[in-house]
């Protein structure tokens, strides 16, 4: 007796799927973050934002410190000025007749010079700043979250997995750590060393050192609480009894079979970490506090056009519209993972 | 609970003492000159500039300057400023009235305005309302506060001209014109202030609101025949105020903190604004006094914040 058609479609469909590649964890958490569609955004939007930062200053390649006195504090455009093209389109005729005179040619180059968002008080281009301020605001997010991750990671897993006096008095410290006032206490520790530390690391990459330190080591303790409270759910689970059993080394089933089970939360708190790192930074640069002003961090660009609010307002607003995009999209990011990596969430 | 109290407030003592040790450690052990704007003066000769040192104590090692202030702070004595000359305990009185204002008045409007949202968010979950409202609150808790502050500034200051830039502190109130010229000034301040508490309360509220509302005695509430909003007025939001309530508390002492950007950039001579121009001035003795108030407020609320829960949940047992 012959199997009818649509039975058989059916078995090949069953039999289809069961050769189908296995789902992993990752591979749902993928799936779970796509469907997240504000995090996506966010995801899409970083990833904008990181590439064009890294690849930008390689592919715009006007500097960020070049001055240009002919176009000061214009307004972002997307062409050049409509009365400078027909210089522009005449340069190399233009510099011909005026002959070998360099200020007259700096002149005319300066006129054809466009600045896609504008330019600062002293003709500077906006773009490439911004470009490079990207640069150092990200990286002293990324940079102060790995610092503020790896201290709150050690801490939490020490004291959730030693319990007894150990944890009381790293919980001690850890409270200790949030009760401390953050902002003033950043303000008045990068205020005080920068001197000592610029002198000897140079004066931006000596700051880099000290406002990623100092924002790292005032940010760890969420990070601590999380880690610690699921360490001490994780290490009754019978998976830790039996690495015991096997005798484990100790520092090996903290971190080889109980952090890798309490990863999720921690890439949350990471990827949250990273927006209050850029929040902090730019915080410290607007109160004059933080890198030197000929280093457009995004903070330091904010203050800097702050002054000229009234006459050419984009060049605070731009700097400040891009943390706040980061930060959104940071945020956002966080918001989606913590629905995709928790493994309960069946989205 | 009194024994409980008592015993939150001892323990609070040996953290409020290693704060101000760290404190003190840091700007004491710190490189850089307290007397630097001394020294930048040519008129004042070596000698003077030992015996200011002498006069200061600053000739000491860091401790036994901790002892002493430690001593004098006792006695209610923070100390004099260096650079103004009076002593700290005056600058900080001149400059709460401003702060707590400030402060204050965009504390009380957010939460007056993020507790019914809140309600009304998570009571009807998925809507459009609860869509945009979690949306907005989203973005206001990402805003960082210069950047509303900016853009609040060049709208209705610069471009409708609605509200002055520049906060005016010598703005005496005595009749109504100046009454409303204070109200006018405080508003962009305030507004920066309230996007930001009322974005991060609406979500607490919110996530309180529904972690109650699928509970039993919601439940049986509804099934006695109560009417929807008395069931959740009179019975859910009072359970879910209560973490609320507390988070409330813990965040006053933040805002304190969180308000020294909006103080500089609107130019309002409060407590913030004094910390970093004390900062900058290298006034040694007017930042520690202002971090240890800072860290003292801090504690202080944890411990309101610990007893409001257990007067407010009956079911905390201590």
């Amino acid at each position: 007796m012959a199997v009818s058609q649509p039975v058989n479609e059916a078995v090949k469909q069953i039999a289809d799927t069961l050769q189908k590649q296995p789902r992993t964890l990752w591979g749902d958490a993928w799936r779970r973050f796509r469907k997240h569609k504000m995090a996506m955004f966010g995801a899409v939007t970083l990833i904008f934002l990181v590439t064009t930062s890294i690849v930008g200053p390689l592919l715009w390649t006007v500097h960020r410190d070049a001055l240009d006195f002919v176009n000061v504090m214009s307004s972002p455009y997307f062409s050049y000025p409509a009365e400078n093209e027909p210089y522009c389109a005449e340069q190399a005729k233009l510099k011909a007749e005026m002959g070998e005179d360099p200020m007259a040619n700096t002149m005319v180059d300066s006129m054809c010079i466009y600045h896609p968002l504008g330019s600062d008080e002293l003709g500077r281009d906006m773009l490439a700043r911004v470009l490079y301020g990207g640069r150092v605001s990200l990286s002293v997010g990324v940079s102060a979250m790995l610092i503020a991750v790896t201290i709150g990671s050690l801490v939490g897993a020490i004291s959730g997995y030693m319990g007894g006096m150990i944890d009381e008095v790293l919980s001690f410290f850890t409270n200790l750590f949030l009760s401390l006032p953050t902002l003033p206490l950043l303000l008045l520790t990068v205020y005080l060393f920068r001197d000592s530390v610029t002198a000897v690391l140079g004066v931006e990459f000596g700051m880099f050192i000290i406002v990623v330190t100092m924002v790292g080591v005032l940010a760890w303790m969420q990070t601590a609480r999380i880690v610690r409270s699921s360490f001490i759910s994780l290490k009754q689970k019978e998976f830790v009894e039996a690495a015991v059993c096997i005798g484990v080394k100790q520092s090996n089933i903290m971190f080889r079979h109980i952090l890798p089970n309490a990863i999720s939360p921690i890439i949350v708190a990471a990827t949250l970490e990273i927006g209050g790192a850029i929040i902090s930074e730019s915080t410290l640069s607007f109160l004059g506090i933080g890198f030197p002003p000929d280093t457009p961090t995004w903070g330091r660009l904010v203050t800097d056009g702050s002054q000229y609010l009234q006459t050419a307002p984009h060049l605070s607003l731009i700097p400040a519209g891009l943390i706040f995009l980061t930060v959104l999209s940071i945020n956002f990011m966080g918001d989606g993972l913590r629905d995709a990596l928790d493994p309960r969430s069946r989205l | 609970m009194t024994q409980y109290i008592i015993r939150r407030f001892l323990v609070s003592i040996p953290t409020l003492f290693l704060i101000s040790v760290i404190i003190f450690a840091v700007l004491a052990l710190a490189p850089g000159d307290p007397l630097a704007q001394f020294a930048l003066n040519p008129a004042i000769p070596n000698s003077t500039r030992v015996r200011i040192r002498e006069q200061f104590g600053l000739d000491k090692p860091w401790y036994v300057r901790y002892y002493k202030w430690v001593g004098s702070l006792s006695q209610g004595d923070w100390g004099f400023s260096f650079s103004s000359k009076s002593p700290v305990i005056d600058l900080v009185y001149q400059r709460i009235p401003q702060t707590l204002q400030v402060v204050g008045l965009a504390y009380l409007i957010a939460i007056l305005i993020a507790i019914p949202i809140g309600i009304i968010s998570a009571v009807k979950q998925y809507s459009p309302f609860d869509q945009v409202a979690t949306f907005l609150a989203f973005i206001g808790s990402s805003l960082p506060s210069f950047f509303t502050g900016l853009t609040l500034m060049l709208i209705f200051a610069i471009r409708f001209q609605w509200f002055p830039i520049v906060y005016s502190s010598t703005l005496e109130i005595v009749n109504w014109d100046t009454f409303v010229q204070q109200v006018r000034q405080m508003v962009l301040p305030v507004s920066v202030l309230v996007v930001q508490q009322t974005a991060s309360l609406t979500r607490f509220m919110r996530a309180s609101m529904l972690d109650n509302l699928p509970l039993d005695y919601v439940r049986t509430a509804r099934a006695k025949g109560l009417a929807d909003w008395t069931v959740v007025i009179k019975h859910v939001v009072v359970n879910s105020i209560i973490p609320v309530v507390t988070l409330i508390a813990l965040g006053i002492p933040g805002i304190f903190a969180g308000a020294i950007i909006t103080e500089n950039l609107f130019r309002v001579n409060g407590l913030g604004q004094l910390l970093v121009t004390s900062i900058q001035n290298s006034d040694t003795p007017v930042v520690m006094a202002l971090a240890f108030i800072f860290s003292i407020l801090v504690v202080i609320f944890n411990l309101i914040a610990d007893v409001l829960y257990g007067i407010l949940d009956p079911r905390v047992k201590y």
